[in-house]
Parts: C-alpha cells; sequence; structure tokens
C-alpha cells in the first residue's frame, strides 16, 4: 500500500492504494466516482475511458502508482450540468441505449473533438475503434460527433 | 410523495383467485389487497408512474410512462419514473423478455392512466358543482370548457383516492395521441450521459462486503479441495469458503473470497489453489458437438407443424434442393458484466443488481430460502445490456447463498472472463432444409429439421424429451403455413452438457438464417428473383402485411434496378408479433474484400409507442446480427469455453458498421416487439447479398468478410 494524491476533475483526492492497483479501480472504488466502466480489464472495449492531460487512456490498464501529478478527467468532470458540447449532441442524437460504455465513448470524443474540431469519418473510425457497443448505437455516435463538430464550432 | 396521494394500479389476483381490476390504494389498503401502484400523484401534482420491467437499453423506462402519461393527461417532464420490484403478484409477469414489455401490458397500462384521469376529473365536476362532460384534463389539470377554469391533480388527489375507480373507461384515439407514436427525447438519456446511471456495480448498500468466486472452468464441474492460505493472508480478507451456483437443475461450484474492498477480493481470488472434480459429466469440443448435431440430423425429428404430405411432394417434385446450415453458439457479452447484492436476514432477503427477471427471482430465493415470496424485495438497478442473460436466476442465487453464510450483505462481482466463459450461451444449431420446387418455379414442399440443444430440457434432472421444440418455426414468416401447402417443421434435440439460454430474439436468432437463406437457394433454382419469389408465397388473405413490408423494401432499395456491380440480398422474418424485412447491399474494396455498404430494415410492430426508439431497436439489432453473422462466436474446447475477453469474442466496431436506414409501416395492427424482431432476419440477407455479389453461397455461421 502507498499514499497518492490524485488530481481528478481538479479536485486533490488523497488515496491509500496497492501501487498496481488499474486508475479504474482508483477511480471507482476510492473516490466514488463510479461513471467509469469496468468492461474487460485488459484494455479491449474503451468503457473505462478517462482523460490523462487531456488525452484519452484506459484507465484498467494504468497502474494508479504512473498516474502522478497528472491531471485525471472522469465523465463527471466533463461538465457540471451535460452542457458539454458532446454530451449535449449525446442527448440531441438519443445517442444511448443501456448507456453503459457511454461514459468512454463520450470520453473519447470529447478527445478527438479537441484535437480534430471537425473529424471525417475515417478520423472517427480510426480514434472510436477502441470503443465497444453491445447495443449497436455506433450509428448515432458517429452522427452526434458530427452534431457536437457542429455546436462547438458555433460557440 | 408529499401528503395524501391518488395511487391507481391493479390488483392481479394470483391465477384462478379473482378477476383483475383497477383499484386505488385505500381500498387496497382496507381490502388487504396487493396493489401494483402504477400511478401515484401527490398533493404537490407530482406524479410518479413506475417501470415493471428492467431498463437494458431497449426503452421500457421511457415506453411505459409514455403510454401512462397519455391517458393521464401529463407531460413527461413532469413525471418522476420509478423502477417497481419485483413483484409476481403485483406487476404480473416482469420477466423482460420476448420484446413483451409493450405488446405484453399495453392496454393495461393505458386503462390505468384513463383510470385516473377520469377519478381526477369527476372530483373536479363535483368540486364546481358542473356537469362532468364539460371537464377534460390536459398537462396536469382538469379544465372547464366553459370558461377554462382550471385545477391542477394536486388538489385534487385527497377526494379522488376515496373515489371508486370507474369501470370501463373510454380510451383514446390513436388521432387523439400527444405523446404515443412521438418520437420523444428517453427520460434516461441524461443520466447515461454524465456517469450518473446507476448500474448494478455502482451500487453500494451500508456494510456491504465485496466477493469474487473462482468457479470451475467447466459446465458443471465441482470443487474437489482448495488451499487458502496465502489468498487469507491478503489484506482485508474475510472468509474464503466453497460455494455452489444453481445452473438450471445442476450446479457449478466455486470457491468464493470475501474481502472488504472490491481490489482485496480480487487479489485473494488470484491468490486461491483449487482443485477441480471433472468427473461426472462430458468435457465437449465444438467439433464434437457440431459432428453430433449433424449426426443426429439422420434421426427422425419430434414434430412441431406438418402440413399436407410433404415427403410424397418432394418426391414428385420436378426440381429438388437440398442444404444444411450451421450457426454458432454466441456469448451474450453485455458491456456490464454481472453482479448482484444480496443481504440475507434471518428470514428476510433484499437484492439489489442488474435484474431482467425480478420476479421470477423473487420466486426462485423464496424456493431457496424457504421465506415467503413477500419476504423477499429484489431491486433493480439500470442494466448494461441484458439480451437474455440477465433473465436468469444463478448470480442472484450464488449472491444469496454467500450472504446467507457470511450473515452480511456482499456485493459479489464478476470479471470480464467469468461472464464470458461460464455461460448460459446461445445454442448453435444445424439445419437440414429440403424443398421441391414445380417447373413454374414454386415451392412444392419444404421440410426442415433443426438439430440442437432444446433449452427446456435443462431444468429437470429428468426432463421430457418426448416433447417437440416449439421454438422450430421461430422467425418463419408464419403467413408462409398458408400458402405452402406440404412442410414439416422437426426437430432433434441434441444432448450437450453446455448451458444454453435464451439470447436476443432466441431461436430465431439462428432459425432465420437457416429457412431464409434457404427461402433464397430456392428463388435461385426456380429461376426467379428473391424479393419477387417471396411475395409469390406471401400472398392471398392475410399477407397483406408480409406483402407490405416486401414492396417497401423494394422501394427503398430501388430492388428493380439495383446496381449490377454490387450484391444485395433480401430476408424477411417473424418474431415476437412483428415483422421484419431486411435488404444488404455488399460490394467488394480496393483490396478484393466484401464490405457491407448498406442495410434497409422494414419494421412492421403495429401500434408503436416512440419510433425513435424503435430505430434504434433497429439498429442495434441489425448491428447485434452483425456480429453474430461475421464477427464472433464462442467454441468450446474439452468442456470449457474458449474466447475469454474481446481480444478473442471480437466485436463489431464503429468502423464495420454499414450505413442501415430504418421504416417503420403504419398500421392499426396489435403491438408486436421491438428489441429482437430486427436481429433475424439479418444474417440470411447478408449471405443472400453475398451470393448475389460472388455466386458463393454461405451455409455456415460465423462467415469470415475477408476470406468470403
Amino acid at each position: 500500500m502507498a499514499s497518492y494524491n490524485l488530481n481528478i476533475n481538479g479536485k486533490t483526492y488523497k488515496v491509500e492504494a496497492d501501487p498496481k492497483m488499474p486508475l479504474l479501480f482508483a477511480i471507482r472504488e476510492l473516490t466514488n466516482l463510479t461513471g467509469t466502466k469496468y468492461g474487460c480489464g485488459m484494455a479491449q472495449c474503451g468503457a473505462c475511458t478517462v482523460h490523462l492531460n487531456g488525452n484519452p487512456v484506459f484507465s484498467c490498464s494504468i497502474p494508479v502508482s504512473a498516474v502522478g501529478k497528472q491531471a485525471v478527467t472522469t465523465i463527471e468532470g466533463l461538465s457540471p450540468d451535460n452542457s458539454h458540447p458532446v454530451q449535449q449532441a449525446w442527448i440531441a442524437e438519443q445517442v444511448p441505449q443501456c448507456g453503459y460504455c457511454q461514459s468512454g465513448q463520450i470520453m473519447a470524443a470529447a478527445a478527438l473533438l479537441k484535437r480534430i474540431p471537425n473529424p471525417t469519418d475515417a478520423d472517427i473510425d480510426n480514434n472510436m475503434n477502441g470503443h465497444i457497443c453491445r447495443c449497436g448505437t455506433y450509428v448515432r455516435i458517429r452522427k452526434a460527433i458530427k452534431t457536437a463538430a457542429q455546436i462547438m464550432s458555433k460557440a | 410523495m408529499t401528503g395524501a396521494a391518488l395511487t391507481v394500479g391493479y390488483y392481479m389476483p394470483v391465477l384462478g383467485k379473482g378477476v383483475e381490476k383497477i383499484i386505488t390504494k385505500d381500498a387496497a389498503d382496507t381490502l388487504s389487497m396487493p396493489l401494483t401502484s402504477w400511478i401515484s400523484i401527490d398533493k404537490s401534482g407530482k406524479v410518479t408512474i413506475l417501470n415493471h420491467r428492467s431498463e437494458m437499453g431497449q426503452g421500457s423506462f421511457q415506453a411505459v410512462p409514455q403510454m401512462v402519461a397519455e391517458e393521464l393527461e401529463v407531460s413527461l417532464d413532469q413525471v418522476t419514473i420509478a423502477f417497481a420490484p419485483g413483484h409476481q403478484s403485483k406487476f404480473g409477469s416482469q420477466i423482460t423478455g420476448g420484446s413483451s414489455t409493450v405488446r405484453g401490458a399495453y392496454q393495461r397500462l393505458l386503462r390505468t392512466g384513463a383510470t385516473a384521469r377520469e377519478m381526477l376529473i369527476e372530483t373536479a365536476a363535483k368540486r364546481w358543482n358542473v356537469n362532468k362532460a364539460d371537464c377534460f384534463a390536459e398537462n396536469g389539470f382538469v379544465v372547464y370548457k366553459p370558461d377554462g377554469k382550471k385545477i391542477g391533480y394536486g388538489d385534487l388527489v385527497e377526494e379522488a383516492s376515496k373515489m371508486e375507480p370507474p369501470k370501463n373507461v373510454k380510451l383514446k384515439n390513436r388521432s387523439e395521441y400527444k405523446i404515443i407514436g412521438k418520437p420523444l427525447h428517453r427520460q434516461d438519456t441524461p443520466s447515461k450521459v454524465n456517469g450518473t446511471a446507476e448500474f448494478g456495480q455502482d451500487k453500494k448498500v451500508k456494510g456491504m462486503l465485496y466477493a469474487m468466486v473462482e468457479r470451475n472452468p467447466r459446465f458443471h464441474g465441482k470443487v474437489k479441495s482448495f488451499d487458502d492460505s496465502a489468498a487469507r493472508k491478503i489484506a482485508g480478507v474475510k472468509n474464503v469458503f466453497k460455494v455452489q451456483m444453481p445452473v438450471f437443475a445442476s450446479t457449478r461450484e466455486g470457491v468464493v473470497v470475501v474481502a472488504d474492498t472490491l481490489w482485496g477480493a480480487m487479489q485473494a481470488r488470484k491468490a486461491l489453489k483449487v482443485e477441480w472434480d471433472d468427473s461426472g459429466f462430458e468435457h465437449l469440443s465444438t467439433d464434437q458437438l457440431y459432428a453430433r448435431m449433424r449426426d443426429d440430423l439422420k434421426k427422425t425429428g419430434l414434430s412441431q407443424r406438418t402440413g399436407g404430405n410433404p415427403v410424397a411432394a418432394f418426391e414428385k417434385a420436378d426440381k429438388k434442393v437440398t442444404a444444411i446450415y450451421e450457426t454458432p453458439y454466441e456469448s451474450h457479452s453485455c458491456m456490464e458484466p454481472l453482479s448482484c447484492i444480496a443481504d440475507v436476514k434471518d428470514n428476510v432477503c433484499e437484492i439489489w443488481g442488474p435484474i431482467q427477471a425480478p420476479d421470477w427471482i423473487q420466486q426462485d430465493i423464496s424456493d431457496r430460502l424457504k421465506i415467503p415470496p413477500e419476504n423477499v424485495t429484489v431491486n433493480m438497478t439500470f442494466l448494461g445490456g441484458g439480451f437474455g442473460r440477465k433473465a436468469f436466476t444463478d448470480y442472484t442465487a450464488e449472491a444469496v447463498l454467500i450472504s446467507k453464510e457470511i450473515k452480511a450483505p456482499v456485493q459479489v462481482v464478476w470479471t470480464r472472463e467469468d461472464d464470458m466463459t461460464q455461460g448460459p450461451f446461445r445454442p448453435g444449431a444445424v439445419y437440414e432444409c429440403k424443398a421441391g420446387l414445380t417447373n413454374d418455379g414454386r415451392i412444392a414442399s419444404i421440410q426442415a429439421k433443426m438439430a440442437g440443444q432444446n433449452m427446456d430440457h435443462q431444468w429437470s434432472p429428468n426432463p421430457d424429451k418426448t416433447a417437440y421444440n416449439s421454438s422450430t418455426t421461430e422467425g418463419f414468416a408464419e403467413h408462409y403455413f398458408q400458402t405452402l401447402r406440404n412442410y414439416s417443421f422437426e426437430d432433434i434435440p441434441t444432448e450437450s452438457p453446455i448451458p444454453v439460454m435464451w439470447w436476443r430474439s432466441v431461436y430465431s436468432s439462428t432459425n432465420g438464417f437457416a429457412y431464409e437463406s434457404f427461402i433464397d437457394e430456392l428463388a435461385h433454382e426456380a429461376g426467379k428473383d428473391p424479393l419477387e419469389f417471396r411475395k409469390n408465397h406471401l400472398m392471398g388473405e392475410g399477407g397483406e402485411r408480409y406483402q407490405a413490408v416486401l414492396t417497401k423494401l423494394e422501394e427503398l432499395s430501388n430492388w428493380k434496378s439495383r446496381e449490377k456491380n454490387s450484391g444485395w440480398g433480401v430476408a424477411i422474418t417473424e418474431c415476437f408479433k412483428s415483422i421484419v424485412g431486411e435488404a444488404v447491399k455488399v460490394s467488394k474494396n480496393a483490396e478484393g474484400k466484401i464490405k457491407v455498404d448498406k442495410v434497409i430494415a422494414v419494421m412492421d410492430c403495429g401500434w408503436y409507442v416512440n419510433p425513435d426508439i424503435i430505430n434504434a431497436q433497429v439498429e442495434g439489432s441489425v448491428i447485434m446480427g452483425h456480429g453474430a453473422a461475421a464477427v464472433h462466436a464462442t467454441t468450446f474446447r474439452e468442456g470449457k469455453a474458449v474466447e475469454t475477453n474481446f481480444h478473442q469474442y471480437r466485436m463489431p466496431r464503429i468502423g464495420d458498421i454499414p450505413q442501415i436506414d430504418v421504416h417503420i409501416i403504419e398500421n392499426d395492427e396489435k403491438p408486436g416487439g421491438v428489441g429482437e424482431p430486427s436481429l433475424p432476419p439479418y444474417a440470411a440477407a447478408l449471405c443472400n447479398a453475398i451470393f448475389d455479389l460472388t455466386g458463393k453461397r454461405i451455409r455456415k455461421l460465423p462467415l469470415n468478410l475477408n476470406e468470403v
């Protein structure tokens, strides 16, 4: 066990954790931010995606000891009120079905749009292919990313 | 709820004891009747509508209140939606399967809403001393037509709750609907884009411990011995013991570790050393299993449905066609792996989890603990996918047994590997289809045989294996039976120890591939256009809905003028009272590999509630159908599932998804299912399209698009 000061959504959380504990479990079990989901535990599905200094990462595959002072952003930190353009677009296009994978999808989409404000279909494929949705909301995810890009360009 | 409330619901008598009727909570309390309190309105006017079904993505959380609110005359943003607890005698069947939420309860839900509305109108009319006929309800108010004065529902509930509910209330005409039939945004969406929707593993209960179970990787396997010395040294570990998980009439044993943190339980589980007892059952591999199914096809089947004289008609036919089709086992692989919290105390038990069959689980736990069902509270969270897997009692029973042993609330958490390898799985099946054609291109006789595991045979140690599988014809368009004079559908139950279970659209998911691929082969042999051939065999009285679906498909795909350098395939199936036709377009990419360009789906589900949810369900079903047709399968080696996680059980991803166009047929037929019926036609339509493009007939799934 070791002590870590995790910077999550702009807040410092002091946690005691096994150094090899994946960041995912530190977030879910030690800070009670349960919006980030466990899906596979081996970087195959993307349900656990959070931002580390703004870049999307699979939190199931990063040990808590490797996080250091990097800023972690989870779905709860994206906006306080569903006002982030990606969240707005997800509502407008009615993307979620069961919703379980959507935190990861949204975090990945938000990071993509920061890097590429007007993504092509190929950009979307390349950046979202690591994210599984068993309900099959992919058609709407693609649409919502384009809607979010429009919302952002008007802002 | 603040203050006195009007609560209206159904009294649902246990079968055969009295008549189902609408009552108020006041009356139910006086008569000690169990009440299905579907609607409650408190003095502040706040409306709560219960959703008695689980929400696993398919939209019951929206569709149920959308129906009630229509007749109650409230807008959905005035409504709080809550999950009903599992209760067999209060809510009727709550097993969320068979795409039955709307079609199974719509009349009841509309009546409940209308009854409450009429009681509120009557109360207002009495208070104003005016004629009830001059009053109407709108947006949570009763309005007096002549002068427009109005009064909120909250001000009427106290008086209304003392009324006897009127009988035979008049339901609205479809043309009067303001809510039903509209693509309203789902009420659960906001919580699903900010991480606040609570799924099974997000739920915490005071004093809760965590458990993980190392189960025998072989179905029906037992524990011979285990060494927990290392596991017990892990910080926070409270207990380690052997636990049995009931799986149908059998059990699977494992060793459970209980710890005060999930991480502790995970580490301790890894430190266990278990020796398994794998005696007394077969250790099958996929090759052996499919060889057995193919052998079984040589046996005489159990006849589910026979018409005319198919054997004689086959012998006399001008042209004879025979084909064998194979479909694989599949894992449900919901994105949310299983979990369940159980808290057993003396003679009461409460559980929380992603639960698809709350009432059934209530009864199962009641039976296991030998306590009355009323003492078992089953609470639903949102489900991160269900697809049939979470309508089973194994994971809940195991959690209950663990809590009972440790006398504390405990959450049993499954890993992805547990979820993917333990089953139950969708059963695969092998089909033999034989048909005779006439020279003028009609089917003279069709004989279909299915060899595969019968799900019904698992429940008892000595099941009746002489009964036919009544699901053998699922998926086959019902009207074919009117036009095909000579037919037989038989099944041979294949013996296997693999636990099998409902998987989105159940037997239709495999039957649809075999039957609609075969119809396509027959069209080709008859020298007919495959869409026209289907139309020709779905004509006559009662065939109108099938004709309408096919005609719409023909129109949307420009079928008659379709491009020559791409392949088009069509299929039509019927599942849970809905008819779906799909047309798939494929082409070759620059490397000469097949790619799916477009899917057009035409859904006839009759009367419907929310067209946008239907569109979403069709899109999702097509994609799940694509997975089972062309991406994944569960295989077995020496009695164990081979695929353990998504690196082996691969999933369709965003880059694999074609354009999907959905069209909903408008008619006034009774509501059919929505969540499942669009899956069955997809695999056949895809393979028929590949045949159209390449001349290669795919008869075994999953196919590999890169290798066609």
